[in-house]
């Protein structure tokens, strides 16, 4: 079932386009990963859904109706620029930012409570933000975010800040928050924890939406018949043999076994490769290459370049 | 609005929790009665040291003379003694050698030898025991030269000090007794206190607003209310902050003058005339003109209408500070940093200063076309308009100057709102004015 969803959403400041007919649903209980190039207009389209901004033109629905200004109280949103009051105290702030967000002080002192033990940083409630290390605040940061238990949370650059250790806690955070039924929107420029997070993209290009899917299908659109070969023997009797069926990207060489990508052309299918190669090499490993994120963000947006 | 309630009450508590809040608002009443009230104390206090003046008299005019007062002593010496004074005046029991030449009644010249720096009060004091010894010699010379009887008397009697008591016809045609001098006095302070308090509250919202761009906090708490509750419950925030420093103030003040007031008189009667004796001869007569004299100023106060001027020093403050701080906040909204306020806070301060220079002038002249102009005009009337009330402005500038500034307010807090709203997600650069004006049309 679908949680959130936009239709036809334009925003113009002036005579510069955020946004054009940008269209997204969000299935409930799955993460969503929001992607484009800076200045593409993916901030203009988070701010949208927390009513930061209205659009000038467009629908936004919220489980199924319009979006009320009440529903910012069922979305948590993590920005970008981000921080907090640096000469409030760390409990006495989230109280603050739970109570905006329509808890009642009962209900946020109970949730921090759990939140605070829950991430071991009890001790921090009477220290001033100021004391605290970046990391740290990020962590009071992220708890302020998800307190109040929103349906939809909308993390953006939420690793950022943070360690290799505590960007896995919080990770895992994140994974457990869907699990337990919240709807997650997440835009990053780290495509390998989009690989790892998001079951569904839409990419974001010069206010244009121009990709949309669940990750492992664009993938595997965008796989361009590359293999990589594993093996032990003489690189040059086996590209003597090869043939002009395929093109060889790249060859590494080393002691114990070589590396070479092959690209297919003219339709030859990775038997007839296999095949070949068997009477010249021995074959330790035969993979098709599934492109990264990081390349088909590379590719669409490449190519989406004007000329 | 409930959220707006919440944001009220943070700015409020975090600003009157802060230990610079406390020490500056118990502080200043006590630093103001330090500064009027000690040195009038330490007046009546200083110079309990006895002090012994050898005089030598080589005109022979004074001798006997010059009146000792509790302090400070005269003794009359010859001239021999005078001449050994003079080398060993250190080991002597005198404090000063006041030698009077012959030549005085031309000259006017006298040396006063000492040791040390004379005080200026011993100094004031001979000089006056002197002049007017002199003086009244001269002028019975010339009365007895005249010739005419009763002079002396006739002279006494044509001293003039003419009194203006200043009356007010009220619109029934009642009279008051106005002063214009205690007129001018509450419109300098009211005047005064507006202008301050703008100016201190207006650059507190501003830099709220810039503490939270800073501190990119901003952003998450519009994900929670709209920008404009957020600058509305921080500019209401701070308005309650400038009110309650301002209730403990005059709470303070009056008990501070309260203590004064059972303070200074008890010290005071006797010393405070020798202090006035000192000044003028005439003593006795100046005090009984004081004293009435204070009696009128009592009778002034009350006729003075201190409910319309509280009330309207509370309106204009409020109207005046909604303005300016909705000005100073868009301002804090659409800069990253405090060296680019300069560019932007001059346009706003500006009006403030011109009101400033007004007042002074409105004060000497509160009818004039100058004061009548800019106590109407929204941006100076906070100011302007509260030096005219305690000389008396007639109801329909009041309305019509009230009127104004509600709608300029109005306006302002409108385009703030606005500004505000796209300024405080806009980080890197500065905005130009240009852009500023793009600004007001976008849609929210």
């Amino acid at each position: 079932m679908e949680l959130f969803s936009a239709h036809d959403v334009v925003k113009n400041y002036n005579k510069f386009r955020a946004l054009s007919e940008v269209n997204i649903s969000v299935a409930e209980g799955s993460i969503f990963g929001l992607l484009g190039p800076n200045g593409a207009g993916k901030t203009t389209l988070i701010r949208i859904i927390n009513q930061i901004t209205a659009p000038d033109s467009g629908k936004l629905e919220f489980k199924g109706r319009p979006l009320k200004a009440e529903d910012v109280f069922r979305i948590g949103y993590l920005p970008e620029e981000r921080g907090l009051y640096k000469k409030m105290k760390v409990g006495e702030q989230a109280l603050y930012l739970a109570q905006l967000k329509g808890m009642s002080r009962r209900d946020a002192m109970k949730q921090l409570k759990y939140w605070f033990e829950k991430f071991d940083i009890t001790p921090w409630w009477d220290k001033k933000v100021m004391e605290l290390s970046k990391g740290m605040q990020q962590k009071v940061q992220f708890i302020c975010t998800v307190l109040h238990q929103p349906e939809l949370l909308i993390f953006d650059e939420p690793f950022s800040g943070f360690d290799p250790i505590n960007a896995d806690l919080l990770k895992n955070e994140i994974l457990k928050l869907r699990d337990k039924g919240a709807t997650i929107i997440f835009s990053t420029h780290n495509m390998a924890s989009v690989e790892e997070l998001c079951d569904h993209i839409a990419l974001i290009d010069k206010s244009k939406k121009i990709l949309d899917g669940p990750t492992q299908e664009i993938r595997q659109q965008y796989k361009s018949n590359i293999f990589e070969v594993e093996y032990r023997g003489d690189y040059e009797s086996l590209t003597r043999n090869l043939g002009n069926a395929y093109q060889i990207l790249r060859n590494e060489p080393s002691e114990t076994a070589h590396k070479l990508a092959v690209q297919f052309v003219n339709g030859s299918t990775p038997n007839e490769l296999l095949r070949g190669l068997l009477e010249h090499v021995e074959i330790l490993s035969f993979n098709e290459i599934i492109p990264s994120m990081n390349d088909v963000f590379i590719k669409v947006v490449t190519e989406n370049k004007p000329n | 609005m409930k959220k707006v309630g919440i944001i009220i009450k943070r700015e409020y508590n975090t600003r009157v929790k802060k230990k610079s809040f406390i020490i500056l608002t118990l502080l200043m009443p006590v630093l103001f009665a330090a500064v009027t009230i000690l040195p009038t104390y330490l007046a009546t206090m200083n110079d309990t040291e006895e002090r012994t003046v050898a005089v030598y008299d080589g005109s022979g005019i004074f001798l006997g003379r010059l009146e000792s007062t509790e302090y400070t002593k005269f003794h009359f010496i010859p001239k021999e003694e005078y001449d050994k004074l003079r080398d060993n005046l250190k080991d002597s029991k005198y404090y000063a050698i006041l030698a009077i030449p012959p030549s005085v009644v031309t000259t006017n010249n006298v040396e006063l030898l000492s040791e040390k720096n004379v005080p200026f009060d011993l100094k004031n004091n001979i000089d006056h025991n002197l002049s007017s010894i002199l003086e009244k010699d001269k002028r019975s010379a010339l009365l007895k030269e005249a010739a005419v009887p009763d002079l002396e008397q006739k002279l006494e009697a044509a001293r003039t000090n003419i009194h203006v008591n200043t009356i007010r016809i009220g619109d029934k045609g009642e009279e008051h007794k106005s002063s214009t001098e205690i007129a001018m006095v509450l419109g300098y302070i009211f005047g005064f206190m507006i202008y301050i308090f703008i100016f201190i509250y207006g650059t507190m919202v501003m830099r709220g607003v810039m503490e939270e761009k800073q501190n990119r906090i901003v952003e998450v708490i519009i994900s929670s209310v709209k920008p404009f509750e957020l600058m509305m419950g921080k500019i209401v925030g701070i308005a309650l902050v400038g009110l309650t420093q301002f209730a403990i103030w005059v709470v303070l003040f009056i008990g501070i003058f309260q203590a004064a007031k059972g303070f200074i008189p008890d010290m005071s009667p006797e010393q405070a005339q020798n202090l006035m004796a000192q000044s003028q001869m005439s003593g006795q007569m100046e005090n009984v003109a004081q004293s009435s004299q204070m009696q009128e100023i009592f009778s002034m106060m009350s006729s003075i209408n201190f409910p319309l001027i509280i009330g309207c020093f509370f309106f204009f403050f409020i109207g005046g500070y909604l303005l300016y701080s909705s000005l100073f906040g868009a301002v804090g909204s659409a800069i990253d940093s405090e060296e680019d306020a300069q560019q932007f806070t001059l346009p706003v301060t500006i009006p403030l200063i011109i009101a400033i220079i007004v007042m002074m002038n409105a004060i000497t002249n509160p009818e004039g076309p100058i004061a009548f102009w800019f106590s109407l005009i929204p941006f100076t009337s906070p100011v302007v308009m509260m030096v005219r009330i305690p000389f008396g402005v007639p109801a329909w500038e009041l309305i019509l100057s009230m009127v104004l500034l509600v709608a300029t307010f109005i306006g302002t807090v409108w385009v703030a709102g606005k500004i505000y709203r796209t300024g405080i997600l806009m980080y890197g650069k500065k905005p130009t004015w240009k852009e500023l004006g793009k600004w007001l049309t976008y849609r929210s």
